[in-house]
């Protein structure tokens, strides 16, 4: 629990946190809440040379409502975004996901940019965004770039990101009728199983369903199958029941844990999918006229 | 006469003195020790579990900046014997610092001294060694078969207790078994249920992790250490012993201490040898453990398997008892290790009346981390096997679980009761707890709301669990250390009381508990009352905390030094105020005649007339301080009945606890706050157990919750509103009448939930299931296929 010797420095723009990561080589790394840095640094499973600190950048703090979309700066913190009015009123998917997440500790220190670019496989943040067709926006040596969060997870703790770029925030359009369900692993609090839906309901029937799963693979990943037989079916607790029961039998290379086996994870998968789609179809009524 | 001003407090819910300076940071805890020179230390410990290392380079280590030395274990064992062991069982030989074989991932091998904590890691780090590494013994039943391997040579098949019978038909030594009773009460039962049970390892997990900083003066030729203890006397004797010392030469000091739960009982390696290096180097020396090292360096609990066999008539009358224990102990035994499991023996009979009982231990090493005390220690092993194989019986009859409790409890009018096992309950009544626990629970109503749920296809179950433990510890014919306990208590000169405990508390709130008892004595308000403890320069002797022993045997020798300097100050206002000292009364800051409030004298007056005693009067010596020691003629044993309620989720087999009802007898009660709060920090430790808590190894004896990403303890938002309650059934063992209660939350509270959880599943064919209740596990009897 004690770190390697590190320099630490703090960076007071985007454009000055970039130099300092180009200056550093390959031994820098960025720091914003810490909490999942700090962990592996304390075990020494990672000792980088220098940390940045870019938790302090104003630019990258923030939830602003722009042309009909949402962005979140990369150094948001989970309580922001969890207890965000705007995000409340018009996606609560994400804030229920932050809501999730760890304890009020950890809510209160790590930010959405941090647990996006270190991509544990059972973190709740990845799923939602790719319920959310949301957008990973990144600055670089280069300039800007966007991702879409389905290429942006790649694989284990392995996203598009590379080392001498930062993420400045996360873009979506908002959508009421979403939710997150999580399977808790009672230590961590990670996902076990975490299933986000995003239901597109027009006049009684599903035109479109989107759902990300979080903690069952290597890596967040979009249910296609489920969203496949989901489109074009009545908006029915019933119709979404059936169509994600067996939302995980399709599934390779299921993690398997202590905390649960690979055909546990398995069967909640189809578990989660169907309370996130319930809870996304009740959202869908509550918003209709 | 007119009523006192000052409240009588014994019995009262005064809130904790202890807590407003722990709640702000104030407390000095030993990491918050600082020292002119002090340097740190840092252990370089085994990363693999069972191995014999072939060489340690410490070249590199010794070559970092600020590092002032680096022994390995074979440069310690030149200057330090083998650790003590507190119990009469053969044990192996147990270096503080491994000088040839590791035995458990975590395991000293060798030792930094640097000037700086972080320096001391990194070097730490750098040292390099070679394990010829050896296959790890991690399933005690394949251990016992001596697969697949040995530990310790002289230990054949990795017996650290091949087999120690007990019970009924056992003489005492145990050296002759006659197993006609055993065997006739299973010949005459109409019914037997048996079943294997897992009594599981958990990590005790104080939120301050263990630390020790020692100081040798060598112009004094003293130590002083300071450490994260439960017992400072005992860590003193056992310091000065292993640095040729006396005791007169050395100071030990347990500041705040964040916890301990057993677990800082034990002397540790690291004390051993931070003491002994500081002497060695002349330097003020400091470890901290961190949290990865508290998982895998400090003691474990429980690990127990037990084989219970219960034989019983139709009606429910249970004639007999077997059950054979295994314990898995870990690499090596410590303080107290191979002590522990024969607790689970001694607590047999549990409530019962049981006529023939037949127990049976092994002791078995592994190539785990040691295991030791852990809150209950025993008892919530023995508690968790009796009640249920008792819940296994009820279901197997059709009978309410509450009524086959009652018809085989030892009636109220047979204590003291000398259980099969040994033991002399001092006092009970198990149906009077039994009774309010069913009523404050509405049991005939949660039955309904249960049998409601199902019909609704809800998982709801009750669980039902009985508990006596054994507390008070002990006579010092059951404690190598002796088993009394030490106070005194001054008078000073302005009035104000200091009173010393050897009861070294950890969380326990005896500057509370005993502040009111000295208070009410001497009917002076709660703030003129000091306790001092965890400190031998202070306090003159002691034993320490554990075995809910703070109250009943601390508290009664605070007692009765309070008593001795009550009379000497009433002779003394006697002299003052021209009376009989056996008119006096000592109320609301004054002494007077009774009968005549006005005449007196202020307690001040008569304490300053003690120091300067003009005139003398005749007799008397000054002063006002006396001490007392106090050594009970036998343990407490505390009760009660624990009821939940849970619901299984169908499609998670996630297990919520929706009721925790208990009812405890621990005797009479100083303050009802401070026991509700020991009882909800024992009933999370018993929740936990039951629900979330586990240690787990992998096959090569890697530990595989070496973090609390893995280890999960419960917090408030896991935990129902506890509904507490009390019955009353005083132990003559000591003049107060308290039992202890420090443990009790761990003993019903596991059995119950479990219980509860197999009537939630009972749909399922299912009787009994191991802790813990894991989610995959309860989905599996739930949607086929056993756990």
């Amino acid at each position: 629990m004690i770190p390697s010797a590190f320099d630490y420095e703090r960076a007071t723009s985007v454009d000055d946190a970039l130099a300092r990561l180009a200056a550093r080589g390959g031994a820098g790394k960025l720091i914003a809440g810490g909490h999942s840095l700090v962990p592996l640094m304390k075990l020494r499973l990672n000792e980088p040379g220098a940390l940045i600190d870019i938790a302090r950048i104003p630019e990258l703090s923030g939830i602003r409502g722009q042309d009909g979309g949402i962005e979140i700066g990369a150094a948001t913190v989970h309580h922001a975004v969890a207890t965000s009015d705007l995000l409340r009123a018009r996606c609560p998917v994400i804030a229920e996901t932050a809501a999730t997440i760890g304890d009020p500790q950890v809510r209160n220190r790590g930010t959405l940019g941090g647990s996006v670019a270190h991509a544990d496989p059972a973190s709740d943040y990845p799923a939602t965004l790719l319920a959310l067709d949301a957008e990973i926006r990144i600055q670089g040596p280069g300039g800007t770039r966007t991702v879409a969060a389905r290429d942006f997870f790649q694989d284990l703790f392995t996203v598009d990101l590379a080392g001498d770029e930062l993420i400045t925030a996360v873009r979506f359009t908002p959508t009421r009728t979403a939710a997150y369900a999580k399977l808790y692993q009672r230590a961590s609090r990670f996902a076990i199983v975490g299933v986000a839906a995003a239901l597109d309901v027009d006049g009684g029937t599903i035109r479109r369903a989107r759902l990300g799963l979080t903690g069952a693979l290597s890596h967040a990943v979009r249910l296609t199958a489920v969203e496949d037989a989901l489109a074009g079916r009545p908006a029915t607790a019933d119709g979404v029941a059936a169509a994600a029961a067996r939302a995980g039998d399709g599934l390779n290379d299921v993690n398997a844990d202590i905390h649960a086996g690979a055909d546990y994870r398995r069967a909640m998968v189809g578990v989660f999918a169907q309370r996130a789609l319930k809870a996304a179809l009740a959202r869908s009524q509550e918003s209709a006229p | 006469m007119a009523a006192p001003v000052l409240p009588k407090l014994v019995g009262q819910r005064v809130k904790r003195r202890e807590d407003p300076r722990l709640i702000q940071g104030l407390g000095t805890y030993v990491d918050d020790v600082k020292i002119v020179g002090l340097r740190h230390a840092a252990f370089k410990r085994s990363d693999v579990a069972h191995g014999r290392i072939r060489s340690i380079d410490t070249a590199a280590a010794e070559a970092m900046d600020g590092v002032e030395a680096v022994f390995t274990g074979a440069q310690i064992a030149e200057f330090l014997d083998p650790m003590p062991i507190g119990t009469p069982f053969p044990s192996p030989e147990h270096r503080a610092v491994a000088t040839d074989v590791v035995r458990y991932v975590g395991e000293p091998v060798a030792v930094v001294v640097a000037a700086g904590r972080y320096a001391a890691r990194d070097a730490a780090d750098a040292i390099v060694v070679d394990y010829d590494t050896r296959p790890a013994v991690v399933d005690p039943e394949v251990a016992m078969t001596g697969h697949p391997t040995v530990i310790h040579a002289d230990f054949d098949n990795n017996l650290a207790v091949p087999l120690v019978p007990s019970g009924t038909g056992v003489s005492p030594d145990g050296k002759t078994v006659d197993d006609t009773a055993v065997d006739r009460a299973f010949a005459d039962a109409d019914v037997v249920v048996s079943q294997r049970m897992v009594n599981q390892r958990l990590a005790p997990t104080a939120m301050e992790p263990r630390g020790v900083v020692a100081h040798y003066e060598r112009g004094k030729d003293t130590m002083t250490i300071w450490s994260s203890t439960q017992n400072p006397h005992i860590l003193r004797t056992f310091i000065a012993l292993l640095n040729g010392m006396g005791e007169d030469q050395v100071r030990a000091i347990a500041p705040e201490v964040g916890g301990g739960f057993g677990a800082k009982i034990n002397i540790y390696g690291e004390e051993y040898v931070v003491a002994s290096l500081s002497r060695r180097l002349g330097l003020p020396l400091k470890w901290t453990e961190d949290r990865s090292e508290a998982f895998l360096a400090t003691i474990h609990g429980r690990d127990i398997i037990g084989y219970i066999d219960v034989a019983a008539t139709r009606d429910g009358k249970v004639l007999g008892l077997k059950l054979r224990l295994i314990a898995d102990v870990g690499a090596y035994n410590m303080l107290l290790t191979a002590a522990i499991p024969t607790l689970t023996m001694l607590m047999a009979n549990a409530t019962y009346d049981i006529p023939a009982i037949r127990t049976t231990l092994t002791e078995v090493f592994t190539n785990k981390t040691p295991t030791d005390a852990y809150r209950g220690a025993g008892r919530p092993e023995a508690t968790y096997f009796v009640e249920r194989g008792m819940d296994m019986l009820a279901r197997r009859l059709g009978m309410d679980p509450a009524e086959l409790r009652r018809r085989n409890f030892i009636p109220a009018d047979r204590f003291p009761y000398a259980t099969q096992m040994g033991a002399v309950y001092d006092s009970g009544d198990y149906a009077k707890a039994l009774d309010r626990a069913l009523a404050n629970a509405g049991w005939r109503e949660l039955q309904r709301q249960r049998d409601a749920a199902r019909a609704e296809g809800r998982l709801v179950g009750l669980g039902l669990a009985m508990y006596v433990e054994v507390c008070g510890l002990g006579p010092s014919a059951s404690l190598p250390t002796g088993g009394w306990e030490h106070a005194q208590v001054t008078i000073e000169r302005d009035g104000r009381i200091s009173a010393t405990t050897g009861a070294s508390p950890h969380g326990q709130g005896n500057e509370t508990t005993f502040a009111q008892m000295l208070a009410d004595q001497f009917g002076v308000p709660l703030e003129h009352v000091r306790i001092l403890h965890g400190d031998t320069g202070v306090v003159k002797q002691g034993i320490g905390t554990f075995g809910s022993r703070s109250q009943a045997v601390g508290g009664t020798a605070l007692h009765l030094a309070g008593t001795k300097v009550r009379e000497k100050m009433a002779k003394f206002a006697a002299a003052l105020l021209e009376a009989h000292e056996e008119d006096l009364v000592f109320e609301d800051g004054r002494i007077s005649v009774q009968g005549a409030p006005d005449a007196g004298k202020t307690f001040a007056e008569v304490a300053a007339y003690a120091y300067v005693p003009v005139p003398l009067p005749a007799g008397l010596d000054p002063g006002l301080s006396e001490e007392a020691f106090f050594e009970p003629a036998n343990n407490t044993y505390p009760f009660g009945c624990h009821i939940s309620m849970v619901e299984v989720d169908r499609d998670t087999g996630e297990l919520a606890l929706l009721r925790l009802v208990a009812v405890d007898d621990a005797g009479n009660l100083i303050n009802p706050l401070i026991v509700e709060g020991q009882i909800h920090g024992g009933l999370a430790q018993g929740i936990g157990q039951a629900m979330i808590e586990e240690v787990r190894y992998g096959a090569d004896g890697q530990p595989l919750t070496g973090s609390f990403m893995d280890y999960a303890i419960p917090r408030a938002a896991d935990l129902p509103r506890f509904e507490l309650d009390a019955t009353v059934t005083p132990t003559p063992v000591n003049p107060l009448g308290a039992k202890g209660v420090g443990e009790a939350g761990t003993l019903g509270s596991t059995p119950c939930i479990v219980s509860a959880a197999v009537d939630a599943l009972s749909g399922f064919g299912v009787t009994h299931i191991d802790m813990m209740l894991r989610p995959e596990k309860l989905w599996r009897i739930i949607h086929g296929g056993q756990a």
